[in-house]
């Protein structure tokens, strides 16, 4: 911190350090620097290409609305002979083989791969409409709130603590017997109508930071409109903020909505949503163990996917976070070469020797 | 400090009735209490519809019905839940005290062993423990409740009822758990190579014979903890207890410890007398609690020294390990006719306990035990990968701070850099999460209730939604809200009591 607002004189101590990391950003951008970081943190990648590859599986095996997709059932046929016995999967390892129902079959005959990629699609769109409902929300009042300041500060914290008060579960149930049986997408934008509290409070954080820096300022000496100021300068300085916990909503809004349509307040028949579908075959778990393990393990795999993106951004945003090697590997290191050692002293700067004297 | 409280509960009051009157008007349009006799086919439906609406008065505008509630309510009224025609207040109570019951055992363990893995996996940071962490926490963070919570009926519950009809564990399994454990503590610990293996030896060594004497000794027909292994666990939590909030170096502390262990020994068999001849109840139980620690308290005190306040928590610590653990043996006694009274399938999976079961205090607390096994079990895995990620986020963030090298160039041990600069400022953005999530548990683990059938709040809630009734929903939001609003103000006054540089009254 000291250094960034002194970097003409930095002290002998900090020379050292941040002289690699500065060679290493040296002329990127901020937003090169971000991306840069985020594809180095090998968990954050992993989950990325995960839920690409899910969204893809989902979209294109059944096909989106009218628009039909690769896989030759829709998952709503009734009355297909079983394929194994009881509808068991007909996936095997070996030989590698996807056979007819590759996930099984459920009491009607109804193939289960497609049913659950339906679930799947339904529950990744109501997460994305979550997210993107609750962080525009949040956004808004929490930047309103936190550069006007004073009354209109007051009134939206004020209002921000009554949608904390009530627990979001209670919320969204109510809102799902409210909406229910009408469509996923009222219920999705029902739920980012109350999501957003923890979002704007962080925004809010920043912004009353943020309007006290000198370059929101000189924007306001240069005759800067409020509402410029607000988009223009402040709020891409808070996005880092925005995106991680953003990110971070969307995995707790999965687990919300399934959750929610597990207890039947939510996503209702004929529509399927991933919580709904384990809801309707919990009890046959011990003769069916199958069509309860698809859809939890796709639920699983998406909020997991989503939480390590989270945390790939939160790492690539946060200018503190340093690769540093374990002592144990520096140890290993310095053992493995003593030159390495020589080399690191070398390059302290002489006046560390005035400390050595001491 | 009074100003900002009083401040607070008027702004907490005034949020609150707006929240409940939203409440209201948002549960009566998403309830219909009409709409089984709208499907009915009886003769008189139109006279039976019309009857009901004048029970609930349904004609009377909501605003109207709101204000009418609200008015009972703080005379005291809570009203009926027209359905089953039970008091609401009585509805309540029930549910309050079977949700207390999960919610204290699953907050304590969850935190206990979510702080301490959580700062063990800070301090290995970008060790292969701390990378393991990492993702069990993000994983155990991701799983939905509800499908662990049927997965652990369907699947743990039976299968441990299955294990203990005839429980023997193959010797290739426990060899498996044991190497399994070893390597888990010698990751955990960490150190040279040499170390490392020594840990592994010894704790994976210490596994097995562990599994082997429950093998060997029936343990699992007859399950006890007995002077012998009382003697064991209270030596062991004694160390580990002064080792790390005193170090070894302190011997009175580590004196206190043992010393309060020997008294529990020397008490077991009187204790076992005491139980059998009074009528024991709850409130004993608290008492003879609160007399161990204090037992402790006074070893401590009276061994001494400058820092006697170090030894006498110690004392009081190793009392109340001791006491709880004299309290599990007795639990534990009942085990063998509890067993063959369930016809050996003691796990169940779904209530808060056995109708008719009958029996003394001590089958009672077996049956809740059993009752809460699962469902804690899942409130666990959850909220323990929640505290995990907070105390190591936390503990990283103090670790790098400037006092901690000032502890460090003072040439202080690491014992005492960790646990007294380190440790104890870790606790504090803890302390304003903790109470949050405490209070929000009380207003129900609404998931995991609902899977395993235990009436508790939750399950209340989500009952009454689905039959329509609003005087027991807007009874819980009214409790859940009111706690939530206390809940907070409770944290801001932890925060400022703790942390010195946040004043309320500025």
């Amino acid at each position: 911190m000291s250094t960034s607002t002194n970097p003409e004189t930095p002290t002998a101590g900090d020379n050292v350090e941040n002289a690699i990391e500065l060679q290493e950003v040296a002329g990127l951008s901020q937003g090169q620097i971000v991306r840069r970081r985020f594809f180095r943190h090998k968990g954050a990648l992993a989950g990325l290409t995960v839920l690409i590859g899910t969204i893809l599986l989902a979209v294109t095996s059944v096909g989106v609305g009218p628009v039909s997709g690769w896989w030759m059932w829709t998952g709503y046929e009734t009355g297909n002979p079983m394929t194994n016995a009881g509808g068991a999967p007909t996936m095997t390892l070996s030989p590698p083989a996807l056979g007819d129902h590759p996930f099984g079959q459920d009491e009607l005959g109804r193939d289960i791969f497609a049913r659950v990629m339906h679930g799947t699609q339904t529950s990744l769109m109501v997460m994305f409409v979550i997210g993107i409902v609750a962080t525009v929300i949040g956004v808004l009042i929490g930047s309103v709130a936190g550069y006007y300041r004073g009354k209109r500060d007051t009134a939206l914290m004020r209002f921000t603590d009554l949608v904390i008060t009530v627990p979001t579960i209670v919320i969204g149930a109510v809102i799902g017997k409210l909406s229910g049986g009408i469509s996923g997408i009222v219920f999705a934008v029902s739920l980012g109508l109350i999501l957003w509290t923890t979002l704007s409070r962080l925004v809010r954080g920043e912004f009353l930071a943020l309007r006290e820096r000198e370059f929101v300022d000189a924007a306001r000496v240069a005759g800067a409109s409020s509402r410029r100021i607000i988009f223009k300068h402040i709020l891409p300085n808070a996005i880092g903020t925005i995106i991680v916990s953003a990110t971070l909503l969307m995995s707790s809004a999965i687990l919300l909505e399934t959750a929610l349509s597990y207890l039947g307040f939510g996503i209702t028949a004929p529509e399927i949503s991933l919580g709904q579908m384990i809801q309707t075959y919990q009890q046959a778990f011990s003769t069916r163990p199958w069509l309860f393990w698809w859809p939890g393990l796709f639920i699983v795999v998406i909020a997991l996917s989503v939480n390590f993106i989270g945390d790939g951004l939160r790492d690539a945003f946060d200018p503190r976070q340093k690769r540093i090697p374990s002592e144990r590997k520096m140890a290993k290191a310095m053992e493995a070469d003593a030159s390495a050692q020589r080399a690191l002293t070398t390059t302290l700067p002489p006046s560390s020797g005035k400390l050595a004297g001491l | 400090m009074l100003s900002f409280l009083i401040r607070r509960l008027l702004a907490g009051l005034a949020t609150l009735v707006v929240a409940l009157f939203l409440m209201f008007v948002l549960v009566n349009a998403a309830i219909d209490p009409l709409s089984d006799l709208r499907e009915s086919t009886a003769p008189n439906k139109q006279q039976l519809m019309a009857e009901r609406v004048e029970m609930l008065n349904l004609d009377t505008n909501v605003v109207i019905r709101f204000f009418q509630w609200f008015g009972n309510v703080l005379t005291g009224d809570f009203g009926i839940a027209w359905r089953s025609m039970q008091p609401v207040r009585d509805l309540l109570t029930h549910a309050i005290g079977s949700t207390l019951q999960l919610v204290t055992a699953a907050t304590i363990l969850s935190l206990v062993l979510g702080v301490s893995v959580g700062i063990v996996s800070a301090l290995r940071q970008y060790s292969g423990f701390d990378y393991a962490i990492i993702f069990l926490s993000f994983l155990l963070y991701s799983l939905p409740s509800f499908w662990v919570a049927v997965l652990l009926k369907q699947w743990a519950a039976i299968g441990f009822n299955d294990f203990l009809q005839d429980p023997v564990i193959a010797w290739s399994v426990i060899l498996g758990i044991s190497l399994v454990a070893g390597l888990v503590w010698s990751l955990a610990v960490g150190g040279r190579a040499a170390r490392r293996w020594q840990v592994f030896g010894i704790s994976a060594a210490a596994t097995f014979a562990m599994f082997a004497y429950l093998q060997l000794s029936g343990w699992w027909e007859r399950p006890q903890i007995g002077p012998i292994l009382l003697l064991i666990l209270g030596a062991g939590s004694a160390l580990a207890i002064s080792a790390i909030f005193a170090g070894l170096h302190n011997r009175r502390a580590l004196y206190t410890a043992l010393t309060t262990v020997a008294v529990g020994l020397v008490l077991y068999l009187p204790m076992q007398v005491v139980f059998d001849s009074i009528d024991v109840t709850n409130l004993i139980i608290l008492v003879f609690a609160v007399v161990a620690v204090g037992v402790g308290f006074l070893i401590g005190r009276l061994y001494g020294g400058p820092d006697w306040g170090i030894s006498a928590r110690s004392g009081a610590a190793v009392a109340f390990i001791m006491g709880g653990l004299i309290y599990i043996d007795q639990v534990m006694q009942v085990w063998p006719p509890y067993f063959r009274a369930l016809s050996g399938r003691p796990i169940p999976t779904f209530g808060d306990r056995t109708p008719n079961l009958g029996g003394n205090y001590w089958v009672g607390v077996l049956d809740a035990f059993t009752h809460l096994l699962l469902p804690t079990v899942t409130l666990v895995l959850i909220a323990f990968a929640a505290y995990t990620r907070y105390s190591r986020s936390s503990m990283l963030e103090v670790m790098s701070q400037d006092y901690i090298r000032t502890a460090r160039a003072k040439g202080l041990p690491e014992r005492t850099v960790v646990v007294r600069h380190g440790f104890r400022n870790t606790l504090i953005p803890l302390a304003t999460i903790v109470p949050i999530d405490i209070i929000t548990l009380i207003g129900g683990a609404v998931i995991t209730e609902a899977v395993f059938a235990r009436p508790g709040m939750g399950q209340l809630f989500v009952r009454s939604l689905g039959d329509s009734e609003i005087e027991p929903v807007m009874g819980y939001l009214l409790i859940t809200a009111s706690l939530a609003i206390i809940a907070n103000i409770v944290a801001d006054v932890i925060y400022a009591s703790i942390d010195p540089r946040i004043r309320l009254d500025a």
